[in-house]
C-alpha cells in the first residue's frame, strides 16, 4: 500500500526534526501543569466538586484544556507538509511517480495522525494514572478521548489543506490557526442572530461538539461533524494540488 | 512495442498567464534513444519536461508514454518514466538508502525486488559507499547522484534529466556525462540542456527549442552532411581565391576578410594538415588553423540569434 508507505515516510521524517520533539515536550509538560492543578484543587476543596466527579473534573478538564493547546500546535505540525515539498521541489518527485493525488494526500494525513495518536497516547497516561487510586467514568473517560482524537484529526484535515495554499510554511500555519481559530468560536457569531442562525454556528463550531464528547455525551451527530470535516478538508487538499498543476 | 514510440508529445501548447512558455511542439522518441533537448535559458525546456512527466498540465495537446496518456491514465503512464527536475528533488533529513527505499516504493517496486534495485542504481550513480550517510550532508555533486539514482531506481523505459550538470565542478561534468552515456546503453534518455557539448557528446539525436517553439528535430550523425568539416585558415600572403580552391579535398572557400578563409573540406584532420603543407610549400604563409566549434554550434547561434531572450525564466 502505497499510502501507507507515505505515512511511514512522513511520520520517520518528522521526528527527524527537532520540532517534533519540541512540540511532544512541550504538549506534555502544559498538560502536566494543567493536570496538576485540577488535581489539586480537586484534593483540597470537596465543595467546588459539589457532587460531580472526579472524572469531570480532573479528565474531562485536562483533555478541555488539551484541546486548546493541540489548537495551538496543530498548525506547526501541519505547516510543512505540502508547502516545504513545492519549495523543495520534491513535489515534483511525488507528482511524476505513478501515485494518484488521492493518496498522496491521504498518505500525508495518516502520517501526521499518527503523530497525533503519539502525541495522544503520551497525554492519556496522566489522567489514566489515576485508575491507580480511584475508579473513573470509564463511558466519560473513552467519549473525551475519542473526541480529543477527532478534534485532532480535524485540525491536521485543515492545516494540511493550508499547507497546500502556499510555498511558505510560515504562512500557511498562520491561515491555518486562523481558520481553526475560527471554527473554534464560530458559535459566537450566532447569539446575535435568530434563533435559526445561532442553531447553525453553533454547529459548525469545533467548541460546541468537543464540549458535548467531554460531557460523556456520545452522539453520532458530533462524530459526523468532525468526518465531514476532515472529509471536505482533505477533498479541497486534493482539489487544491490539481489544480496547482494546471495554474502554476 | 518494438519500433513504437516510446514517448509521443502530440501539438503541446502551454502558457503561463499571458506568456506562451510551449507553442505548439511535437515530438516522438522511439525507445533507446538519446535525445538532447537544446535551447537558451527560458526557452521552455523545463516546462516541455514537466509537462511530458505529468508534474505540470498543458493547455492544450497531449502525451502518450508507452502509448498511455498522462492526462487519462497517469498510474501507467508515469510507471515507465524517471524523472530529475533541474532541482534535486531530495529529502536532506533521510539517508541515501531511506531516500531511495522511498523512491523505489513510490514507483511500485515490488518488495521482493526493491534491494537489488536499490543496490543496483546506488552502483551505477557511484553512491555504493554512500549508503547510510544523510543527504543533507553530501556535496552538490553527490546530492545530483542521488537525484539520478533516484531516477532510475525502477529501471523507467525512459529517464528524463532537467539540466543534470549545472552547478556542478568540471570534473563532476564529466562523471555524470559519463553515467549519462552509460543510461543510453540500456534506458531512453531525455536530457536538457544549454550547453552544447553536452548534446554532442552524449546524445543520438538533437531538439533545438526556442521562444517555445521547436525549431529544429534531427539525428545528430546527418547534421552537417557527414565527413565535411570546415576550419579557419589565416594566410599572410593569401593566393587568389581559385588556387585554394584546387587544393586536394576542399570543397568550397569562403574568404572572411583579407587574410583569414573558411574553408570547407572532405575527408579527416589529415587532409587539413595536407592543405597547411601545401599552403607552406606555395609560400602563402600560414600562420593560424582554428577548426570551427562545429555545426551544431553553428546551427543553434543561427536558429537562435536576433532573439532577445525571454525575460521569463524556464522553471516555476
Amino acid at each position: 500500500m502505497i499510502m501507507l508507505d507515505i505515512a511511514r515516510v512522513e511520520f520517520r521524517r518528522m521526528f527527524q526534526l527537532p520540532l517534533a520533539w519540541v512540540i511532544l515536550a512541550a504538549v506534555q509538560f502544559l498538560l502536566a501543569i494543567f493536570f496538576y492543578v485540577l488535581l489539586s484543587r480537586y484534593l483540597e476543596s470537596a465543595q467546588l466538586a459539589a457532587g460531580r466527579g472526579m472524572t469531570e473534573i480532573v479528565v474531562a478538564g485536562t483533555l478541555q484544556i488539551g484541546g486548546i493547546v493541540m489548537l495551538l500546535v496543530s498548525p506547526f505540525i501541519t505547516m510543512r507538509l505540502f508547502s516545504e515539498e513545492r519549495r523543495s521541489g520534491t513535489l515534483d518527485l511525488l507528482l511524476s511517480s505513478p501515485v494518484s493525488l488521492v493518496e498522496l494526500v491521504l498518505g500525508k494525513f495518516l502520517g501526521v495522525l499518527l503523530f497525533q495518536g503519539v502525541m495522544l497516547a503520551m497525554a492519556a497516561l496522566m489522567p489514566l494514572s489515576l485508575l491507580a487510586g480511584t475508579s473513573l467514568d470509564a463511558g466519560q473517560l473513552a467519549a473525551g478521548f475519542l473526541g480529543l482524537g477527532l478534534l485532532m484529526a480535524a485540525f491536521t484535515a485543515v492545516g494540511l489543506f493550508a499547507s497546500t495554499l502556499t510555498e511558505q510554511p510560515a504562512v500557511a500555519a498562520v491561515t491555518s490557526f486562523s481558520a481553526l481559530f475560527l471554527l473554534w468560536i464560530i458559535h459566537i457569531a450566532g447569539h446575535a442572530g435568530s434563533e435559526h442562525m445561532a442553531a447553525i454556528f453553533a454547529y459548525l463550531s469545533l467548541l460546541r461538539h468537543f464540549d458535548r464528547l467531554l460531557d460523556g455525551y456520545f452522539s453520532s451527530v458530533d462524530v459526523a461533524y468532525y468526518l465531514i470535516l476532515v472529509g471536505t478538508f482533505l477533498a479541497l487538499a486534493v482539489w487544491r494540488l490539481d489544480s496547482v498543476r494546471t495554474w502554476r | 512495442m518494438e519500433g513504437e514510440a516510446l514517448i509521443a508529445v502530440e501539438r503541446v501548447s502551454r502558457w503561463y498567464g499571458r506568456h506562451l512558455a510551449v507553442d505548439d511542439v511535437s515530438f516522438s522518441m522511439r525507445r533507446g534513444e538519446v535525445l538532447g533537448f537544446l535551447g537558451p535559458n527560458g526557452a521552455g525546456k523545463t516546462t516541455t519536461m514537466r509537462i511530458l512527466c505529468g508534474v505540470l498540465a498543458a493547455n492544450s495537446g497531449r502525451v502518450l508514454i508507452a502509448s498511455r496518456d498522462i492526462v487519462e491514465d497517469p498510474k501507467a503512464a508515469k510507471a515507465h518514466i524517471g524523472y530529475l527536475p533541474e532541482q534535486p528533488p531530495i529529502y536532506p533529513d533521510l539517508t541515501v538508502d531511506q531516500y531511495l527505499d522511498y523512491c523505489a516504493r513510490l514507483r511500485g517496486v515490488p518488495r521482493t525486488r526493491r534491494k537489488s534495485a536499490i543496490a543496483n542504481s546506488r552502483e551505477r550513480c557511484g553512491l555504493a559507499d554512500a549508503g547510510s550517510r544523510l543527504i543533507g550532508n553530501l556535496s552538490r555533486g553527490y546530492q545530483q547522484r542521488v537525484g539520478i539514482a533516484q531516477a532510475i531506481v525502477h529501471s523507467p523505459a525512459a529517464v528524463i534529466l532537467d539540466e543534470p550538470t549545472t552547478g556542478l565542478d568540471p570534473r563532476q561534468i564529466v562523471e555524470i556525462r559519463e553515467l549519462i552515456t552509460e543510461l543510453g546503453d540500456d534506458h531512453s534518455v531525455i536530457l536538457s540542456t544549454h550547453i552544447l557539448s553536452e548534446v554532442q557528446t552524449t546524445c543520438d539525436r538533437v531538439l533545438i527549442i526556442n521562444r517555445g517553439r521547436l525549431l529544429l528535430d534531427q539525428a545528430l550523425d546527418t547534421l552537417g552532411g557527414g565527413d565535411r568539416r570546415q576550419f579557419t585558415l589565416a594566410l599572410r600572403s593569401p593566393p587568389v581565391p581559385e588556387e585554394l580552391d584546387a587544393a586536394t579535398g576542399v570543397v568550397s572557400v569562403q574568404a572572411l576578410d583579407g587574410h583569414r578563409f573558411r574553408i570547407t573540406f572532405i575527408g579527416d584532420d589529415g587532409a587539413a594538415a595536407g592543405l597547411v603543407e601545401h599552403a607552406a610549400k606555395s609560400g602563402w604563409g600560414p600562420y593560424e588553423l582554428v577548426p570551427d566549434a562545429g555545426t551544431l554550434e553553428e546551427i543553434f547561434l543561427r536558429m537562435t540569434s536576433g532573439d532577445e531572450p525571454q525575460a521569463a525564466g524556464d522553471a516555476s
